[in-house]
């Protein structure tokens, strides 16, 4: 895993100003992440992962410290490069899927193409080819209220991944699932990594940042513990 | 953007109305009503200003109608006894001493009974000098016109009008030498006319055409006891080249003299012209259709309204949404751009319900009242283009909040 990281963290600050007080989220956060790696990032709510999440995602940036994500310092950059950075580098993965209703999985997938500058030819091409990644070749056309919780999932981990993001960055994936569902998108996380897809993972259970390599440990807006861990076979 | 890009961005668009069809065609109903009284302001506004041409044209704007007494006391229409009545001199005078007069006739009006064998007619009788039909032209369609002769002698012919001659003939027979009597007269029919319409509601071709004296001594002379040869209305035309209103001034001098009338008295006759009416009512259609434009312009700002006050509606239900759209890659104008295209498809469907709604009321009115109606290309572009401002005019505010949301806060609001 040599070469340059994919993300670079350097005494990251951040601040909020909630009314007349201000409130600090990051203290002096730094850390590198190399491509192909499968982080996870535990802490309690109110540790800063959430907004360190956002940095990571380029939603937000840093008050302080500088971030790069994929070799680009993000702090100078206005709403517009932080939207094509989003849509070009990184795929989304949420709690609650964020599936746009009464729309069938296909077009789902597809709308990361519409916001790209680089599209495919065909988009329905692509879209297909991701959702047949995450095995539902079969699903094209049915609606999120047609499919069950962990097939939503995996048809909003399709759509992370249909402009072949360098980074899945998954906020709490698990949250709205079952053990058993849950145990299987950890796995097409597992099997998206092993073919070189770097993925970080926020969240707050055990047994989903046990399919990590790496734990980031967060308290009071620090990283307090930073480990490699051997991925539990499951 | 390509063109599938926009494509999708449409599709994307339609999809979200369909979620809330019955809010969306409510929503619409606004620029429905106010597309569809465009419509019909056009329609009936050009048909109207149509129909007055027409109207016009066959009465003819070079002519001048001399009536007794003065139609501006208090509005109050004078009868026959309310002034001395229009007579041979006063006719005379005008033709001899006013310049630039090309035909004038008297024109006593009455109403009758015709009879032609079993079959019988109540219509309006016209006694006219044989020049009436060189103030206004009226082809026949049979027979011929009667001579200053026939009028002096006072000959008992008759021309009839076509809807006369449907009453009472049967179709296809010539009725040019039939003998027809009028108000228990026997009269000869020398000629029938060609079909004039409608003239101020009233049907033009429902009359009979006598020589005015035969009128007055046979016919409608009675109320005019006082005055042996009242011929009713004077008819003149204006030959070219002479100024309307100074003939009209002219016209006016003479019969004041003529008629007694003392400087600073007010005229015992009244002068009209239809040029001066068609002003009168070009000036009116002005004000209707202003009223009309105003009413249509309202309705389509009540709409617009509506169209932004459900598109905030939406952007707040829909926040979520717009969070996840740019956390995978929408840049703030993509965001535009999408609840734009909404907002224009919404109420260019609106615009095109209404189209169809107003062309169907303008057909029910025309076959309803019996207008003219007359709808352009023009007044359905106008439509068109119409709702598409509306809805960028009213779009572009909801539009700019939800492009202007932070993703973070987008992502998580509940």
């Amino acid at each position: 895993m040599a070469g340059q990281p994919l993300i670079a963290a350097r005494h990251l600050d951040k601040t909020y100003q909630l009314g007349e007080q201000q409130v600090q989220a990051l203290r002096d956060v730094s850390f590198e992440v190399m491509p192909g790696e499968f982080v996870a990032i535990m802490g309690p709510s109110g540790s800063g992962k959430s907004t360190l999440m956002n940095i990571i995602g380029a939603l937000d940036t840093p008050s302080g410290g500088v971030m790069e994500i994929d070799g680009a310092a993000v702090a100078g950059m206005n709403s517009d490069q932080l939207a094509d950075l989003r849509n070009r580098t990184i795929g989304f993965v949420f709690q609650q899927f964020n599936l746009l209703r009464r729309t069938t999985a296909l077009d789902n997938v597809k709308l990361p193409l519409l916001y790209s500058r680089q599209r495919p030819p065909d988009l329905n091409e692509a879209a297909c080819a991701s959702l047949e990644l995450v095995n539902l070749g079969d699903r094209l056309h049915h609606q999120p209220s047609q499919l069950s919780g962990g097939q939503q999932q995996r048809v909003a981990i399709a759509r992370a991944l249909v402009n072949s993001p360098r980074l899945i960055l998954a906020d709490e994936p698990t949250g709205a699932l079952d053990t058993q569902t849950s145990g299987e998108i950890m796995a097409l996380f597992t099997r998206l990594n092993a073919a070189g897809l770097t993925i970080i993972v926020v969240t707050h259970e055990p047994e989903v940042a046990a399919y990590a390599h790496r734990l980031l440990r967060m308290r009071d807006g620090r990283i307090v513990s930073d480990e490699r861990t051997v991925a539990a076979s499951h | 953007m390509n063109l599938q890009t926009v494509a999708e961005f449409i599709r994307l668009a339609l999809t979200a109305l369909r979620l809330n069809k019955l809010r969306s065609v409510l929503t619409a109903l606004g620029i429905i009503i106010g597309v569809a009284s465009v419509i019909v302001m056009e329609a009936i506004g050009s048909g109207a200003a149509i129909a007055m041409q027409q109207q016009i044209a066959s009465l003819g704007t070079n002519v001048l109608n001399v009536m007794a007494g003065s139609m501006r006391i208090g509005g109050r229409q004078l009868g026959v006894g309310g002034a001395v009545p229009l007579s041979e001199k006063d006719l005379r005078v005008i033709r001899e001493r006013v310049p630039g007069i090309a035909a004038i006739s008297g024109q006593l009006n009455g109403s009758v009974t015709a009879v032609y064998g079993a079959a019988n007619w109540s219509t309006q009788v016209s006694g006219v000098h044989a020049e009436y039909f060189d103030v206004r032209p009226w082809p026949l369609v049979a027979g011929r016109y009667f001579t200053a002769a026939e009028v002096a002698s006072g000959a008992r012919v008759a021309i009839i009008g076509a809807s006369v001659r449907r009453e009472l003939f049967a179709a296809g027979t010539d009725p040019t030498g039939e003998l027809l009597r009028i108000g228990n007269v026997p009269f000869e029919i020398i000629g029938a006319l060609g079909v004039r319409g409608q003239s101020g509601g009233n049907d033009a071709d429902d009359v009979i055409i006598v020589p005015l004296t035969t009128a007055r001594s046979r016919l409608v002379g009675r109320g005019f006891a006082t005055v042996p040869d009242a011929v009713g209305n004077i008819a003149a035309r204006v030959a070219d080249g002479y100024d309307l209103a100074e003939t009209q001034g002219a016209v006016s001098a003479v019969l004041r003299k003529q008629r007694r009338v003392n400087p600073g008295e007010e005229d015992n006759f009244t002068i009209r012209n239809f040029a001066s009416l068609l002003q009168t009512r070009n000036e009116q259609q002005k004000t209707l259709s202003y009223l009309l434009a105003t009413t249509a312009a309202m309705s389509l700002l009540v709409g617009g309204i509506g169209i932004m006050n459900i598109m905030l509606v939406s952007v707040t239900e829909r926040t979520r949404e717009i969070g996840l759209r740019m956390a995978v890659g929408a840049r703030g104008i993509d965001v535009l751009a999408q609840f734009l295209t909404e907002a224009i498809l919404l109420c260019l469907a609106g615009g095109l319900v209404g189209l169809a709604l107003g062309v169907g009321i303008t057909v029910a009115i025309a076959y309803v009242a019996g207008w003219t109606v007359s709808i352009g290309i023009g007044t359905v572009a106008l439509a068109i283009l119409a709702s598409a401002a509306v809805g960028i005019l009213f779009g572009f505010v909801p539009a700019r909040r939800a492009a202007r949301l932070n993703p973070i806060d987008a992502l998580r609001y509940e």
